[in-house]
C-alpha cells in the first residue's frame, strides 16, 4: 500500500499545491517559493479577455450537444438492443458497436481525415456526382457536428453497457402481467421498462452533468486547426497552447484552476441533486 | 421474454433487426474501408488492384518499428505496474483494520473530484526528472483513483468467512491475498487490466507533453504525424517518391497496425467482462 500512497501524494496531491502558481508570476528557475506573488492578476486578465467568452461558449456548446444528442442515443440504443431475443444476433451487434471504444482518438481523427478530408472518400464520391468539394475539417459550421458524430461513433455502443445491465434486472413477471392485461410492446416499454431503470438514467444523467466541462482533450486537440479555432478551442486546449507551448505558466495555471473549480462545483452539486432524488449518489 | 408471434410483433422485430444491422454497419464500415484500402495499389475510393507494399514500406522504416517497440514496452510494463499497484493498495484499503484508512480513502476521492491541472502536473513530472524518459508515459497515470475504489469494493465483497477460514488453516495476509482474493477477483483484474492496457497503448497526449525526444515516441504520436501532417515515416529522400505513390494506403496501413494489437486482446478478455465492465462503466 505504501507505493500507492507515495504515488498519490506525488502525482495527485503535489500538483494541487502547484495551483498556487496561478497566484504568482511563476518562474521555473525560482520555483514555487521564490516566485513573486501577484494575487488575482491572472484571473482578472482571464475574465477581461475576449478569449474567456469564446472558451466559455465553445465549452458550453460542445458539452450541451454532447448531453442532448449523445446521451439519449445510448439509452435508445440500449432499449432497442433489449428487444432483441435472438441471443447470437444481440451479442454480435453488441461486439460490433463496442469495438470503436478501444480505438485511440488519433485513430478516430485519422479515419475522419481519410473520410472527410479534401481528398477523402466523401469528397471523391461527391466529385463523381459533380458536387463541389466541402472542407469539413476546416469549416466552423462542421466542427461541432463532427465532434459529436465522433463521440457517437466511438462511445455510443459502450455507453449502453450500464443500461443493458439495468434492463436485464427488470422483473419479467411484470411483463407477463402486462401481457395478460393486453398491453402492447410500446406500452410495456413506457410503463414497465423505463420506470424500472429510472434510477440508472437519473444517476447517469447527473454524472454526466457533473463532468459537463470535461470534453475529451485529445479529441478536440486533434481536430483543431487555425480555421476552426474560433468555435473549437475549449479551456483544456487553451491551457495547453498558452501554457506549455507559449510558456505563460501562471496565466494558464489560473485558467486550469478556474476550470477545475467549476468542475468540482458541478460534480458536488450533481451529487447533491442525486441524493435529493433519493438516489445513492456517487460518494 | 417472448412475444406472441402476431403480425405486428413480427413486423416490429424486423424493423428492430434492420435498424441494428444498419447501426452495426455504421460502426464497422469506416474501419473496414480503411482496412481494405490499406491494401490498395491505387488512389481510387474503391480499389481494383491489391498490394502489400504499404505494409512492406512501413515495416521497413526504423522510425515505425522503434515507436511500435516503445508502445509494446510501455503497454506491457505499464499495465503490470498499474494493476499490481492498484490491487495492492485496494487490498490494503479493503481491510477495515488498517490505520488511517479513512483518510487515505478521502484523499483518493478528492483526487477524483479535483486535480491540480495540466500545468502544475507538468512541473511535478519535470521536477521528478521523468521528462524525456519512457517512465513519463507509465508513472504519472499509474493508478486511476476510480478503478482503485471500485476494486476496493470488489475485494470487500469477498466474504470475511473465507478469509477467516484461511487464517485458521494457517494462512498469512499475503497468502490470503494471493490464494483467495486474487483468484476470486480475476474478472475485475482482467477488465481493469484491459482498461489500463488500452489507455497506455492509446495514449497520445502525455507523449507530446512529456517526450521531446522523437526516438522515444509511442506509435500514436507517429500515427498522428503520418496522417495529419502528411509527413512520411522514412527519411526525407526516400519519402519524396514513395509518398506520392502510395500516400493514402500508407496512412491506412499505419492506422491498421496501430489498432489491431489492442483489438486482439479484447476477445481473450471478453468472457471476464460482464462483471468487470459493469463496475468500470459507471464512470461514464
Amino acid at each position: 500500500m505504501l507505493p500507492g500512497l507515495v504515488y498519490f501524494l506525488i502525482f495527485k496531491i503535489l500538483p494541487m499545491w502547484g495551483v498556487l502558481m496561478a497566484f504568482q508570476n511563476y518562474q521555473p528557475s525560482l520555483g514555487l517559493w521564490g516566485s513573486k506573488w501577484v494575487g488575482f492578476k491572472h484571473f482578472e486578465r482571464l475574465f477581461q479577455s475576449p478569449d474567456f467568452w469564446m472558451l466559455f461558449k465553445n465549452t458550453f456548446m460542445l458539452a450541451l450537444y454532447n448531453l442532448v444528442i449523445y446521451f439519449p442515443i445510448t439509452l435508445i440504443l440500449a432499449l432497442i438492443l433489449n428487444e432483441v431475443r435472438h441471443e447470437a444476433y444481440k451479442r454480435t451487434v453488441q461486439t460490433l458497436v463496442y469495438i470503436p471504444h478501444f480505438l485511440s482518438w488519433v485513430v478516430v481523427a485519422g479515419i475522419t481525415f481519410l473520410l472527410l478530408g479534401s481528398e477523402g472518400l466523401f469528397n471523391k464520391i461527391g466529385e463523381t456526382f459533380g458536387q463541389p468539394r466541402v472542407d469539413y475539417l476546416y469549416s466552423t459550421d462542421w466542427f461541432r457536428p463532427l465532434i459529436v458524430m465522433q463521440i457517437i461513433w466511438k462511445d455510443a455502443g459502450w455507453g449502453t453497457i450500464i443500461f443493458l445491465a439495468a434492463l436485464a434486472g427488470v422483473n419479467v413477471q411484470l411483463y407477463e402481467a402486462a401481457k395478460i392485461d393486453g398491453a402492447s410492446r410500446f406500452r410495456m416499454m413506457w410503463h414497465i421498462t423505463l420506470p424500472a431503470i429510472r434510477s440508472v438514467i437519473v444517476i447517469l444523467l447527473i454524472l454526466r452533468l457533473g463532468h459537463f466541462m470535461d470534453l475529451g482533450f485529445e479529441q478536440i486537440y486533434l481536430m483543431l486547426n487555425s480555421l476552426n479555432r474560433g468555435v473549437g478551442e475549449v479551456f483544456d486546449t487553451y491551457v495547453f497552447r498558452v501554457g506549455i507551448q507559449q510558456g505563460q505558466f501562471s496565466y494558464s495555471a489560473a485558467v486550469g484552476l478556474f476550470k477545475s473549480v467549476i468542475g468540482l462545483v458541478l460534480v458536488w452539486s450533481a451529487n447533491r441533486i442525486a441524493k435529493k432524488f433519493g438516489e445513492e449518489g456517487i460518494y | 421474454m417472448t412475444y406472441d408471434r402476431t403480425l405486428t410483433n413480427r413486423l416490429i422485430d424486423m424493423v428492430i433487426y434492420g435498424i441494428l444491422g444498419v447501426i452495426s454497419a455504421c460502426a464497422l464500415l469506416p474501419f473496414l474501408y480503411v482496412f481494405i484500402n490499406s491494401f490498395s495499389a491505387t488512389e481510387e475510393p474503391f480499389p481494383s488492384e491489391w498490394t502489400l507494399s504499404a505494409y512492406r514500406y512501413i515495416f521497413s522504416t526504423d522510425k515505425f518499428l522503434r515507436s511500435l517497440a516503445v508502445s509494446v514496452y510501455i503497454t506491457l510494463l505499464g499495465t503490470a505496474l498499474s494493476l499490481t499497484a492498484t490491487a495492492f493498495m485496494a487490498y490494503g484499503l479493503s481491510a477495515r483494520s488498517v490505520p488511517g484508512r479513512k483518510w487515505v480513502l478521502l484523499m483518493v476521492l478528492f483526487t477524483i473530484l479535483f486535480s491540480g491541472g495540466m500545468i502544475p502536473t507538468y512541473f511535478v513530472v519535470r521536477a521528478v526528472g521523468l521528462i524525456d524518459t519512457l517512465w513519463a508515459l507509465m508513472i504519472p497515470g499509474l493508478m486511476s483513483g476510480f478503478y482503485l475504489l471500485v476494486m476496493k469494493d470488489f475485494f470487500q465483497s469477498v466474504p470475511d468467512e473465507l478469509k477467516e477460514a484461511a487464517q485458521i488453516d494457517g494462512c498469512h495476509e499475503v497468502g490470503i491475498f494471493f490464494r483467495i482474493i486474487i483468484p476470486l477477483s480475476l474478472p475485475a483484474l482482467a477488465a481493469f487490466g484491459l482498461f489500463y492496457a488500452v489507455g497506455l497503448w492509446n495514449q497520445y497526449f502525455s507523449a507530446i507533453l512529456y517526450i521531446n525526444d522523437s526516438t522515444k515516441w509511442p506509435v500514436q504520436v507517429l500515427l498522428q504525424q503520418v496522417i495529419m501532417q502528411a509527413s512520411g515515416i522514412g527519411d526525407s529522400t526516400q519519402m519524396g517518391e514513395n509518398m506520392s505513390f502510395y500516400g493514402q494506403s500508407v496512412r491506412m496501413a499505419v492506422i491498421i497496425v496501430t489498432t489491431v494489437p489492442i483489438l486482439l486482446v479484447y476477445p481473450f478478455l471478453q468472457k471476464h467482462f460482464a462483471k468487470g465492465v459493469l463496475l468500470g462503466s459507471v464512470k461514464g
